[in-house]
């Protein structure tokens, strides 16, 4: 369900139940979970142009996504990996609204986004190195226009915001895109990129995955009204959509973005999900939520309806499948190769990346610790030189 | 794909910072074929139940724990028989032999780097501890729990837990007593000499224990019998004590061994020349109120520098090496120019690098943090080697002159003493005038007594006239 540009709109009746969590027919849908292709008179619009072999090519990235996702937990609990924050679940939130984006719009991510990384282009041997321990960040964010998984919540739609008001100061018609969980909604840091957002009109999409836990929170205990209708204080316009029905995330990534390319400001985003795996590898959902709920949001399942289209559309063809498997072994064969054989960071790879030019202060550091280091050895060769007078 | 290895899979931290797992069940037997990614057992974790999944493709050999026991982080606790083959076989197709080339092989008895460094350390005490907890006497289908009361454990494990216990209790024995404090270099020294620590006497700030408490304290358990208090380590004098006995080593050791070297290996010739510098500091004083030399410090030492840099270029066999093994004299086409410093450590010389082709600014710059940086005691090794020819600035103590001891492998060392105000003769008449005598040593090996003289001639010249470099660029 959108709202209008003042933030007013379809969603922000008051729900006198206390479940906005819950997932209830207010918000925009254009695939059913059964799979069948429903029809909507504004957002229609939006997804005009995706043919049948742009939906095949949605259900491969999706589901190379979750084999990039499943492979790298098996790699965490083969003691690969340090940590892995699974997306299992969410695939059509990322891929929907990842495969909206140009080249130039930039992307601000909270860790959990490895899908949209995907999207981007991100080398894969790149999206594992942060969780294996080996670096401080996996990639320059340049090169794909997308910075380094935030880790702090919420702190990247700060970063979004501000880089937003530098598209606006340049001219440019280009889009800043954070992503956040619902658990961020409620942290300082959103509420005031928000503000800055609203204030300056900037072209940022505020894309909130409501996977209806923050850890062990659920979002009900969170907020009394749906989330995007959080938005409506801040004056942005919000728009509230199933994020497991791919095409329905395109069309509203779509819309936001044209808005912002078209100097209307903001937009926040609300993609419903559900995690349907523990926060991070080590973490046990079992512990604080009912497995019915899990059972709930499985026949929802994003690719699951995704190939129901397909089948309706006679596209889900053995080849297809095939095909799609095939690229999704790779892929994960790729990853795995290029996990286990990254080489060890070295002591003094910290100083690597702290400035972009020579700093006297770390280098002195750098200096420091190098003779720490050194001292673990013999100390004679650096006073064998000594001796005049 | 015809030859086989056994390759092991160690347990992971599956959490942050998880020392130890249940194993709950195994999903898999010895004798199974498993795929790469198959669930072969199930763990508990402080945090979570998880499943593991295989890491390579393969056979089972060896299950090398039971369910219920708690494996530490890093134990062996499955093998399996993989081919050996760094191919990709069609029915592996996530790159079984990607993980297998990081796994130790079984009879490598390191460490394998379980990824998160605070895993348990390897010891080689034998079997991993057990503590008697849900231990089923049966491989239980399913990763059934066994209740914990009232079952008696399989005798194979039985003498497990007081091997645990005792490990414990001497580890709450050690951590009643304080932890000696120390380094970690130095811990790590200890520990590769196989010292304990606590018995080692620190004579560091606030009984700090430094690498020489233990090197002073493993010299002396080398020598077994030797009396207690002869090898006490040197502290202040105590009341009483007409002597102190300090062990010769660190920096005074290798100084003193520098010394003998030079002084025994090269024959020194000093020289000494008085000079009225009067004109070099009045050249120092105008080049400080000018733009080029704003925040530079300048002192008689930059002068004298820059004047022996000139000098050396007239007289390029000062600036030379001794090669006694090769029998070979390295003349050098480049300076890198040593400066003494006396440092909290003791004497250290580093040195300036293409000193001559720094211009005067520069050259004071890099003096200063020459200096600043030895007086911090963060000179590097790489400042520290590679000298050609040295200064040693006895002035800045108050010294006239003195006879300078060559740094190993150079031709010559410049002495440089206090500037004073003394009766001077100054164009026919008795004048007050600022005089400094430098003082020169060199290698007669490589220096005859002329080009000494010449060159020590020059050094003077320029001081007195800082114009002479004129005619001699």
């Amino acid at each position: 369900m959108s709202t209008d540009q003042t933030g007013h709109g379809g969603a922000n009746t008051p729900h006198n139940a206390g479940n906005p969590g819950e997932t209830g027919p207010e918000f925009l849908q254009l695939i059913t979970p059964a799979g069948e292709r429903i029809s909507h008179p504004e957002f229609d619009f939006w997804v005009r142009d995706i043919t049948e072999d742009h939906l095949c090519s949605l259900f491969e990235d999706m589901t190379v996504i979750r084999r990039i996702d499943v492979e790298a937990t098996a790699l965490q609990r083969q003691g690969e990996l340090a940590l892995w924050p699974p997306l299992l679940g969410q695939e059509a939130a990322q891929i929907g609204s990842g495969r909206s984006l140009r080249t130039d719009d930039f992307v601000f991510s909270s860790y959990r986004e490895n899908g949209v990384a995907y999207c981007r282009g991100v080398d894969l041997t790149d999206l594992l190195r942060v969780w294996r321990g080996n670096a401080s960040g996996g990639w320059d964010p340049y090169s794909i226009n997308m910075a380094t998984p935030q880790i702090i919540i919420g702190a990247q739609t700060l970063h979004a915001t501000g880089y937003a008001m530098g598209i606006q100061n340049d001219g440019a018609d280009a889009v800043a895109v954070t992503y956040f969980g619902d658990g961020a909604t409620s942290e300082g840091d959103v509420n005031e990129a928000m503000v800055f957002a609203a204030s300056f009109q900037v072209p940022v999409v505020f894309f909130c995955t409501n996977n209806h836990w923050a850890i062990s929170e659920p979002v009900r205990l969170q907020s009394h009204i749906q989330l995007a209708d959080r938005a409506a204080g801040f004056g942005i316009p919000s728009l509230r959509v199933d994020g497991n029905d791919v095409l329905a995330v395109m069309a509203a990534t779509r819309l936001a973005l044209d808005r912002a390319r078209r100097g209307g400001g903001p937009t926040f985003i609300e993609a419903v999900t559900y995690r349907m795996g523990p926060h991070t590898t080590a973490d046990d959902p079992t512990r604080y939520r009912d497995a019915n709920e899990l059972e709930d949001w499985a026949a929802k399942d994003p690719i699951t309806r995704l190939a129901g289209l397909l089948e309706r559309k006679g596209l889900l063809t053995a080849e297809l499948q095939q095909r799609v498997k095939d690229k999704a072994d790779t892929v994960a064969a790729q990853m795995r190769r290029g996990c286990t054989t990254m080489p060890e960071p070295q002591p003094l790879d910290v100083f690597k990346h702290v400035y972009s030019t020579p700093n006297s202060w770390l280098e002195r550091q750098q200096d420091h610790y190098a003779r720490y280091l050194a001292s673990f050895g013999e100390p004679a060769g650096a006073v064998s030189e000594e001796g005049a007078r | 794909m015809s030859a086989t290895m056994i390759k092991e899979f160690r347990l992971p931290d599956l959490g942050e910072g998880l020392t130890e797992s249940e194993i709950l069940s195994w999903k898999v037997a010895v004798g199974d074929t498993v795929s790469l990614n198959q669930v072969i057992a199930e763990v508990e974790t402080a945090k979570a139940v998880v499943e593991l999944p295989s890491p390579f493709a393969g056979v089972i050999k060896e299950l090398h724990e039971q369910p219920g026991s708690v494996v530490e982080v890093g134990k062996p606790i499955v093998s399996f028989e993989v081919a050996d083959d760094d191919g990709h076989s069609p029915a592996a197709p996530s790159g079984a032999a990607g993980a297998g080339s990081r796994e130790a092989e079984v009879d490598t008895p390191k460490r394998q780097p379980n990824l998160v460094g605070y895993g348990a350390v390897v010891e080689s005490s034998g079997r991993p501890a057990r503590r008697p907890r849900n231990v089923a006497p049966v491989v239980a289908a399913g990763g059934t729990k066994a209740p914990e009361a009232g079952r008696v454990e399989p005798a194979a494990v039985q003498p497990a837990p007081v091997q645990s216990v005792s490990v414990r209790s001497a580890t709450v024995e050690g951590q009643t007593a304080e932890r000696p404090r120390s380094t970690p270099p130095v811990r790590k020294l200890a520990k590769d000499l196989g010292l304990d620590l606590a018995r080692v006497a620190g004579t560091g700030a606030g009984g700090l224990i430094t690498r020489e408490d233990v090197l002073a304290f493993a010299g002396h358990e080398a020598v077994p019998g030797m009396p207690e208090q002869g090898s006490a380590p040197p502290a202040g004098a105590g009341a009483g004590e007409r002597e102190t006995r300090t062990p010769i080593k660190g920096v005074r050791k290798h100084t003193a061994a520098a010394m003998v070297q030079s002084a025994f290996t090269a024959p020194h010739a000093t020289e000494f020349l008085t000079v009225d510098v009067t004109p070099s500091l009045e050249l120092l004083a105008r080049l400080k109120d000018s733009r080029a030399f704003a925040g530079v410090k300048l002192t008689p030492l930059t002068l004298a520098a820059k004047a022996l840099l000139i000098a050396l270029r007239r007289n390029p066999a000062l600036n030379s090496r001794w090669d006694e093994g090769n029998q070979e004299i390295v003349t050098f086409h480049y300076v890198n120019l040593g400066i003494a410093a006396a440092t909290p450590r003791g004497l250290t010389v580093p040195n300036i690098k293409d000193a001559d082709t720094l211009p005067l600014p520069q050259l004071a710059r890099e003096l200063t943090s020459l200096a600043e940086t030895a007086r911090a005691g963060k000179t590097t090794p790489a400042d520290l080697s590679g000298g050609t020819i040295s200064i040693t600035n006895i002035g800045v103590f108050g010294i006239d002159a003195g006879t300078p001891i060559l740094n190993p492998g150079e031709a010559a060392i410049l002495g440089l003493g206090a500037v004073r105000t003394m009766p001077w003769e100054y164009r026919g008449e008795v004048a007050l005038r600022q005089v400094l005598t430098l003082s020169l040593s060199f290698d007669h090996r490589l220096v005859d007594g002329e080009q000494g003289s010449r060159f020590l001639a020059d050094v003077g010249a320029i001081l007195a006239d800082p114009g002479m470099v004129l005619t001699m660029v």
